[in-house]
């Protein structure tokens, strides 16, 4: 009877290994008319609200039109590289070694062609070695950290998206040019790579720009995600230091307002927000006037209602029309994302005069410098494939006319005068006192 | 001195919010020997239904005092409905098992809980910070604070205060002592042991919701934050004493005070302090600092 | 012990199973391979959990080792650029193994609730300083380059998916041997009655604190081998209270049966996610929740016992 055990034990295994092998290894043949994207945003936590979620809807709306051939002209033709984007929506949530396993499945597992996303830096650092290991066409759409590019310069790895170092540059710019009388700064920033980042280049650039001013020793560092701020707030309030650097994003920059402003904090000291524009829509009247606030670039809260082209003419009256909101950042910089990517499949196939391999479409993107919503974008960092434009910040109020919240003061800054050229460090960049700049 | 008013208050603020978090915790520990994971989760369902009703007090312009009603009512409401849910149809046949299986059963239910809020609330978050603008500020120490903090150490007094009349002063109380002590025997004498044990449960769930629906004004609700909660609540029960009321009220204000102090002197050191504490109690005092006589059955 | 180890049935089928794993591995698609090797590794640490939950101790902060052993490998990674698969996993079990005797002196007199939460303190601390400390990452961790073997850096991922194999068959089989012999013959004997034990001349402490030194060295391992499968470590996924939860639903889950389990409740584990977050975005820990308590419930002795069943009832019917 043993005997007989074993043998079954073994015939079935042999047949369930069999049966598996052959469902798994079967249909990987790729059709030309269709491409499966990956596009990786925060579907749940704290972060989906506010980033996530309109990300994806701006993801959505422009695959939707390039796959009917909607967009304005120079952008009418049909689909990438003419074949119809088949996107896979996934979330960003759980933390990073959870999503390197989900980046691996996306790319052995769903066999998609390229993925588009990712919002948090964190995110970001953790998929470029998986991208490169996989050699799979990763084009990051929000994150911001520096380090993604200056620490190796990547092969498939691009990103549309401006730096930390443009923000923090721009940021300290508008401050010692509009509030030259402020010299005390303090921060609150998420401890991790985008906020202990944003905090450094914003106190480096400070220092440069006005070297009689002067950093508090007890900037703070909560954890991402933690949302309460009160023992903060009674540090920041108790420092002696006039402004307040922040680069607080998802969740946390509501909750921090919030908890601040029923203390008359926003009264006290002027506070710098890198990119809680997300806030000043999902708060709207609520938000208090005066916060110097940036978007990451010309969309958004700064600029909706100029910049009028066709392309972003188009973006903005399609996105109110389907979803009921404006675009904010998020949803720009997911839709930029994808443009990108459809440029440089349709410029790759006509080099190529085929459809494309991802070697081609690479090569296409590589240095690309294109016409988004708002601006232009470079991709002249990190070997061509790091965006640089302009960043512009602006002093919050509320439009009574249209009942919506807007800024005065808006300035920007070109991107050659917030960025290090290619192949300096912008440590280095900064201390050398920013030589070239081109303001 | 501003800096010492500044944490001591800070602390305390935060201190009242753990408080309010863990006695409900604690209590069904006490009674139930449950330790209950999904306690994290009646909290956050208890922010999400006040923010809930809060918003929609305020859409429909009622005045912005009423926040302070939704406030309870949706603890209440949360406590009864999830509370009697769960203990009716899933801890009810567990109370046999081993105390740790059945604490891993509560992180089961906790997970579901979990989701079905994202399925019923959406992943948008909240923001119902009416009740906490309508009380506006004071200055205190040099910097200005929100009255709505002050009101949330009020509510921890009232909370303890009332636990600690309702256990030793009335008769649920007294019922609920001597089937702590003993409950074969309690069953014996005619106690319906089962109702106690699921008053308990809602109060415990009610607690844990009130917890959440008080604090949601201070917060965006969003998706995910049970999770710290859970953790902090048991440094919180642990340090003080599993099943103690005052346990939990001074550890509550250990982890309060100690955290306000990383926050202003050390920051880096915010979390680890918390657990280093539950660490070192556990290590010097496994019963934790105030735990209750345990009754011997031998 | 070879004598002992050739003689004992579960011994050969580990070997057997473990055999035919590695070489259907090699025809299976790179996402399969993934996940088998994300259960193994987490089967790893589930089993060092059953060795303790066989004494009726279970620890709700084995992530402290999990961490440590992930860490082990990122640190030494970043910092000496260690990255051959021996050194990475000695430096790993080394230091958690470490840990889990200078700890094992406390919790060695603790049990039930209070071993639990303990264990919960003791890794919450460890999170706390990861979380903040920004030269061990903060809440971002590290990626963890390639992994090689006696200076040879493989192309595909299949030899560390062998390697792996290896070390969860060899530490199926050193455990079967423990549990067999000496002190580990304890085991369940400890759980039904410590004071008889202790009549018998046996430490009743000293049993459990070398149980939890082997469980926090399996853990430390499992961990190593984890962040060399991903190339990723960080806090929120590897030291959080949540990991320690899922490392006791895997154990219950699979079962104090046999010290196979372990592993077939990591693989089970690891395809339960990945289809439920593939079906079920926004309802994945739904489903997880709902496997967890449908197990306790219907099936206290896990999937293991579920096999037994099966196997037991085709057996007697031919």
């Amino acid at each position: 009877m043993r005997k007989q055990f074993t043998y079954k034990a073994l015939r079935s295994a042999a047949i369930a290994s069999a049966v598996a092998a052959a469902a798994m290894t079967g249909a990987t043949a790729q059709a030309k008319d269709t491409i499966k994207v990956g596009v990786v945003s925060f579907l749940t936590g704290p972060a989906a609200g506010p980033f996530g979620v309109p990300g994806k809807n701006g993801a959505e709306l422009i695959i939707d039109a390039i796959n009917k051939g909607e967009l304005p002209a120079p952008y009418n033709t049909k689909g990438f590289a003419g074949a119809t984007m088949d996107p896979v929506y996934t979330d960003e949530a759980g933390g990073n070694s959870k999503q390197v396993a989900e980046y691996r499945n996306l790319v052995e597992k769903q066999n998609v062609d390229a993925l588009i996303g990712y919002i948090s830096s964190g995110s970001c650092m953790a998929m470029a070695p998986v991208a490169e290991e996989l050699q799979k066409l990763t084009i990051m759409s929000v994150c911001g950290t520096p380090r993604l590019f200056e620490e190796k310069l990547r092969s498939v790895v691009f990103r549309t998206q401006g730096n930390a170092v443009g923000d923090s540059i721009a940021a300290a710019r508008y401050m010692t040019e509009m509030f030259p009388d402020l010299k005390t700064y303090t921060g609150i920033n998420q401890n991790y790579a985008w906020g202990q980042d944003s905090w450094k280049f914003y106190s480096l650039a400070m220092a440069k720009l006005d070297p009689a001013s002067k950093a508090s020793s007890n900037p703070q560092f909560p954890k991402i995600f933690s949302g309460q701020y009160s023992a903060e707030i009674s540090t920041l309030s108790l420092d002696k230091a006039k402004v307040v650097h922040s680069s607080f994003w998802d969740g946390d920059i509501e909750a921090f307002v919030l908890q601040a402003l029923v203390r008359g904090f926003f009264e006290d000291k002027k506070f710098v927000s890198v990119v809680g524009a997300s806030a000043v829509d999902s708060l709207g009247k609520k938000f208090p006037k005066g916060v110097v606030m940036g978007t990451r670039g010309p969309y958004g809260l700064l600029t909706r209602f100029d910049r009028s082209r066709p392309l972003n003419n188009w973006f903005v009256d399609s996105y109110k029309a389907r979803y009921g909101v404006y675009p904010t950042g998020p949803s720009y910089q997911y839709a930029k994302a994808v443009l990108y990517y459809k440029l440089g499949m349709d410029k790759a196939a006509a080099m190529a005069g085929k459809f494309p391999t991802q070697d081609e479409v690479v090569a296409a993107l590589k240095g690309m410098e294109f016409e988004s919503f708002g601006g232009s974008v470079k991709m002249a960092l990190g070997g061509g494939h790091q965006a640089i434009h302009e960043v512009g910040y602006g002093i919050t109020t509320w439009d009574k006319e249209k009942k919506a919240p807007s800024a005065t003061d808006v300035k920007f800054y070109s991107a050659e005068c917030i960025n290090p050229p290619e192949g300096t460090l912008a440590a280095d960049w900064l201390e050398q006192g920013m030589p070239g700049a081109k303001c | 001195m501003q800096l010492l008013i500044t944490i001591l208050l800070d602390g305390l603020t935060y201190a009242s919010y753990l408080f309010i978090v863990s006695v409900g915790l604690t209590i069904v520990f006490g009674v139930l020997k449950i330790l209950n994971v999904a306690h994290g989760a009646f909290y956050a369902w208890g922010a999400y239904a006040s923010a809930y009703a809060i918003t929609y007090a305020s859409d429909m312009e009622y005045a912005d005092w009423i926040g302070f009603v939704c406030i309870f009512l949706a603890a209440a409401a949360v406590g009864l409905v999830l509370g009697m849910i769960i203990e009716r149809v899933i801890l009810r046949h567990m109370y046999a098992q081993d105390e740790v299986l059945i604490a891993l059963a509560t992180f089961g239910i906790f997970l579901i809980l979990e989701d079905v809020i994202l399925l019923v609330f959406g992943v948008n978050p909240y923001f119902a910070y009416q009740p906490m603008a309508l009380l506006g500020r004071i200055p205190v120490g040099g910097i200005s604070r929100d009255v709505y903090s002050f009101t949330l150490m009020a509510l921890a007094c009232i909370v303890a205060f009332s636990c600690w009349w309702g256990l030793t002063r009335t008769k649920w109380g007294k019922l609920i002592s001597v089937v702590i002590y003993d409950r074969e025997i309690s069953q014996a004498m005619g106690i319906n042991v089962s109702m106690v044990y699921l008053i308990v449960f809602v109060i415990g769930a009610g607690l844990g919701a009130l917890g959440g629906a008080y604090v949601a004004p201070t917060l965006s609700v969003a998706p995910g934050f049970g999770i710290d909660v859970i953790v902090l609540s048991f440094a919180v029960v642990v340090i003080g004493g599993m099943g103690s009321i005052p346990g939990a009220l001074i550890g509550a204000l250990m982890v309060g005070i100690l955290r306000a102090v990383a926050v202003h002197k050390m920051p880096e050191l915010e979390l680890f302090v918390v657990f280093a504490v539950m660490a070192g109690v556990l290590i010097i005092r496994p019963e934790g600092l105030f735990a209750p006589a345990k009754a011997r059955t031998i | 012990m070879l004598q002992i180890l050739r003689s004992d049935k579960t011994v050969r089928w580990t070997l057997f199973g473990f055999f035919v794993l590695a070489i259907a591995g090699n025809f299976m698609p790179t996402w399969v391979q993934n996940n088998l090797m994300f259960g193994m590794a987490r089967g790893l640490a589930v089993l060092g959990l059953m060795v303790l939950w066989r004494t009726g101790l279970i620890s709700f902060g084995h992530a402290l080792y999990f961490g440590i052993g992930a860490y082990a490998v990122a640190l030494a990674d970043k910092h000496f650029g260690v990255s051959d698969i021996f050194v990475r996993l000695i430096l790993a079990m080394g230091a958690a193994g470490f840990v889990g005797l200078c700890l094992g002196f406390i919790l060695r007199k603790y049990r039930s609730i209070f071993f639990a939460m303990l264990s919960l303190a003791f890794s919450m601390v460890l999170y706390g300083v990861l979380v903040k400390v920004e030269a061990l990452g903060s809440t971002d961790g590290f990626s963890v380059s390639a992994t090689s073997i006696l200076g040879w850096t493989p192309e595909s991922k299949y030899t560390l998916f062998c390697a792996i194999i290896v070390a969860c068959a060899t530490s199926a089989c050193m455990v079967q041997y423990y549990l067999k012999t000496g002190l580990g013959a304890l085991t369940t004997a400890i759980r039904d009655n410590e004071l008889r034990v202790e009549y018998l001349g046996y430490s009743v402490a000293k049993a459990i604190h070398f149980k939890y030194i082997i469980s926090a060295a399996l853990a430390g391992a499992s961990g190593a081998m984890m962040a060399m499968a991903l190339g990723q470590v960080d806090p929120d996924s590897m030291v959080n209270w949540t990991v320690s939860g899922e490392l006791v639903f895997i154990t219950v889950m699979a079962g104090p049966g046999s010290v196979i389990a372990p592993f077939i409740g990591g693989v089970v584990f690891e395809f339960l996610r990945t289809y439920a977050f593939e079906l079920a975005p926004h309802a994945w820990q739904l489903i997880v929740g709902g496997t967890l308590l449908a197990i306790i419930f219907f099936l206290p002795m896990g999937l293991w016992s579920l096999l037994e069943r099966i196997w037991v009832r085709k057996g007697s019917s031919s």
